[in-house]
């Protein structure tokens, strides 16, 4: 197992040198001069060469990308152009906020599509299927900054009951076990998790309608087990693929969404990212896409490794 | 002296299946009955309706599938048993083995831990108690290192060893009947003389009666004391196995032994019934049988023949041997 597990996290490695290449390459396939967005229009000649060498942007692109790796690793990943203050930070703090954001979401998402999912499975063809999956269907179609401007209509603008936008403690940015700060993730979450929703509830209703159909079922009724316990066999043989799903899902929703941290303003990475890209902030969006890939990358290999720590079905070798 | 009553009577059951658009009258008035510690092999062409009347005993059929007729084991109305004690019945009284112990075992849980989930079903025990008794269980059904096979999982068995696992979960509760579904027909030959010898012995020593389903005569000839012929759902000969072994009267029953015999003097080319089994949702009006038959007679277009007994019973207008 733990070999297994060591052996999956070694192919990280390469996969990281690819990401690592591409964002660097962003920066110059990026249209336009990336020195165009911290020089007034009018700078002279001199003046563009000089930066040019402070950026080390005169040298050979294999060295750039060579000092660019160097300190990447030290955790520098350079100033942002529209605050100045070091990218990993604003990168770090923003990650956080995705994160509880992401996790909240997946919670909420993941218990109303496991029960949508189970019962849609297990009542299948009949009402109970048809309404589940019909929510399920809304879920992942549904266009998600579209629902968020519903519910900022509903309970911010018409009941006045959730702030619409901002984050942290009453808007200022710290963090608290509170309804003060708490007030602010409702809307946020509640949009975010209806894409986890509708998938989890879709991938259980036909993992359950899957592990009815196998023979071992009509044999746990053969040996008197009561529909109930049943059940449990029925949970134990959906869960591995539920839990990656679920993974999966988290994995992408950490990531945090551009669409909607940025209808929420919620200050996470997808609302770091979508300034970013307003203000043509490189060294922010290229740190920020580095991290942001390199962080799906290792959570790829996380389900990976818990999914085999939890099916014994699938051989560690 | 008045003989004790059957420990499974079966009357006039049939079975039809309605879930697809047509109907599918798989069993169609089947008689049979068992008694302590006999065996009665259920014999036939596949889908002549063998697993289906199996099944009936511990009503397995899915949701709207109509069963009619009389079911009694072991001194109960099976027909009439409520959720709760039909589901007491099944693995405490009867139980069952099944043609793919592969299949028939959760894949997630380990072996031992499916059998004590059995035994605590059934019976008033403890955990470690129900562990003690499933490793007797595994020592029982002759499992080399039994001890640390019960933390097995389905897939690092193998398909002998599987099945092993299967009886023992099936006698974990004392059942007086064992409900067997062509247990080795999925195993190699020598696996399944093994896992026969096994289930002769663990029967004989346990007075189980046993119901053991197969397609293969021989098979038949090697567990059983009784047997009866089916085919497209019915009855067409029943009788003591060596009677219907050396004078079988229906030309069924003939053809699956010719079938049988040919295959054991090595013959290349196994010589089958010719022709197919009937369609069960559109079964011919006579016997159904009729249309592959070599001594069709008549009447046995028109009419079903009903089962007469003799040597053996059998359910046919021209049987072999008078
Ligand atoms: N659940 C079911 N729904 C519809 N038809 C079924 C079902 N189970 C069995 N049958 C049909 O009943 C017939 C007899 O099946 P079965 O008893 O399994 O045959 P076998 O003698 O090979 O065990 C077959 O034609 C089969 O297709
Ligand atoms: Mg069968």
């Amino acid at each position: 197992m733990l070999a297994y597990a060591f052996k999956r996290l070694l192919h990280v490695i390469p996969v990281a040198f690819g990401v690592s290449i591409v964002c660097f390459l962003l920066l110059h396939i990026a249209p336009g001069d990336p020195l165009a967005a911290i020089l007034p229009a009018d700078a002279t000649a001199e003046l563009q060469a000089q930066m040019r060498a402070l950026y080390g942007l005169d040298r050979p692109l294999v060295i750039q990308y060579l000092l660019w790796l160097l300190r990447a690793l030290h955790g520098d990943l350079g100033l942002s152009i529209a605050t100045g203050r070091p990218v990993t930070r604003e990168i770090l703090g923003a990650m956080v906020n995705s994160f509880i954001l992401a996790g909240v979401a997946t919670l909420i998402g993941f218990s109303l599509g496991s029960l949508l999912g189970f019962l849609a499975g297990l009542y299948r063809g009949s009402w109970i299927d048809r309404l589940a999956s019909s929510i399920a269907m809304l879920g992942v179609s549904v266009p998600h900054y579209w629902l968020g401007i519903v519910l900022v209509i509903i309970f911010s603008v018409e009941l006045n009951w959730l702030p619409a936008t901002g984050g942290g403690t009453d808007g200022s940015g710290g963090r608290a076990l509170d309804w003060s700060y708490l007030r602010f993730l409702v809307l946020p979450a509640l949009t975010m998790s209806v894409i986890p929703m509708g998938i989890i509830a879709r991938t259980i209703r036909s993992l359950v309608a899957e592990v009815l159909a196998q023979d071992f079922v009509q044999a746990l009724a053969a040996k008197g087990l009561m529909p109930r316990q049943i059940l449990r066999h029925v949970i134990r043989n959906a869960a591995p693929t539920a839990i990656s799903v679920m993974g999966l899902q988290l994995g992408y929703l950490l990531g945090g969404s551009i669409l909607i941290e940025t209808v929420f303003s919620w200050p996470g990475t997808g609302f770091l990212l979508n300034n970013a890209i307003f203000t043509r902030d490189l060294p922010m969006l290229q740190g920020t896409i580095l991290i942001l890939a390199l962080f799906f990358v290792i959570m790829n290999v996380l389900v990976d490794i818990v999914q085999s720590a939890i099916d014994p079905r699938i051989q560690r070798n | 002296m008045q003989t004790p009553p059957a420990i499974i009577d079966i009357r006039n059951l049939a079975v039809t299946f309605r879930g697809g658009s047509r109907k599918v009258r798989a069993v169609n008035g089947v008689d049979l009955t068992v008694d302590r510690g006999e065996v009665l092999a259920l014999l036939g062409e596949s889908g002549s309706g063998k697993s289906v009347t199996l099944r009936s005993l511990l009503r397995l059929h899915p949701k709207g599938t109509l069963i009619e007729g009389e079911i009694k084991v072991a001194g109960q109305d099976v027909m009439r048993l409520g959720r709760r004690a039909l589901a007491d019945l099944r693995g405490g009284t009867v139980s069952m083995i099944f043609q793919e112990p592969r299949l028939a075992l959760d894949p997630v849980y380990r072996v031992g831990d499916q059998i004590v989930e059995t035994i605590r079903r059934h019976m008033p025990v403890s955990r470690s108690e129900a562990r003690a008794r499933a490793l007797r269980l595994f020592e029982d059904v002759r499992i080399p290192s039994p001890e640390s096979r019960l933390g097995n999982y389905p897939h690092e068995m193998s398909g002998g060893m599987l099945q092993r696992s299967m009886i023992a979960m099936a006698l974990a509760c004392d059942p007086a009947i064992l409900l067997a579904d062509e247990p080795t027909t999925a195993l190699d030959a020598t696996v399944q003389i093994q896992i026969l010898l096994l289930l002769r012995e663990l029967q004989t020593r346990r007075g189980l009666a046993v119901v053991f389903v197969t397609h293969d005569i021989g098979v038949a000839a090697q567990v059983a004391d009784k047997v009866a012929v089916m085919y497209a759902g019915r009855i067409v000969e029943s009788g003591h196995i060596a009677d219907v072994i050396h004078n079988p009267r229906h030309p069924y029953t003939q053809g699956l032994l010719d079938a049988r015999v040919e295959l054991a003097q090595g013959s290349s080319r196994l010589r089958t019934i010719e022709g197919a089994p009937p369609d069960l949702s559109a079964l011919p009006p006579g016997c159904a049988f009729a249309p592959r038959c070599g001594r069709v007679a008549e009447t046995c277009r028109t009419v079903v023949p009903e089962l007469h007994s003799g040597s053996t019973s059998v359910a046919c207008f021209e049987p072999l041997r008078g």
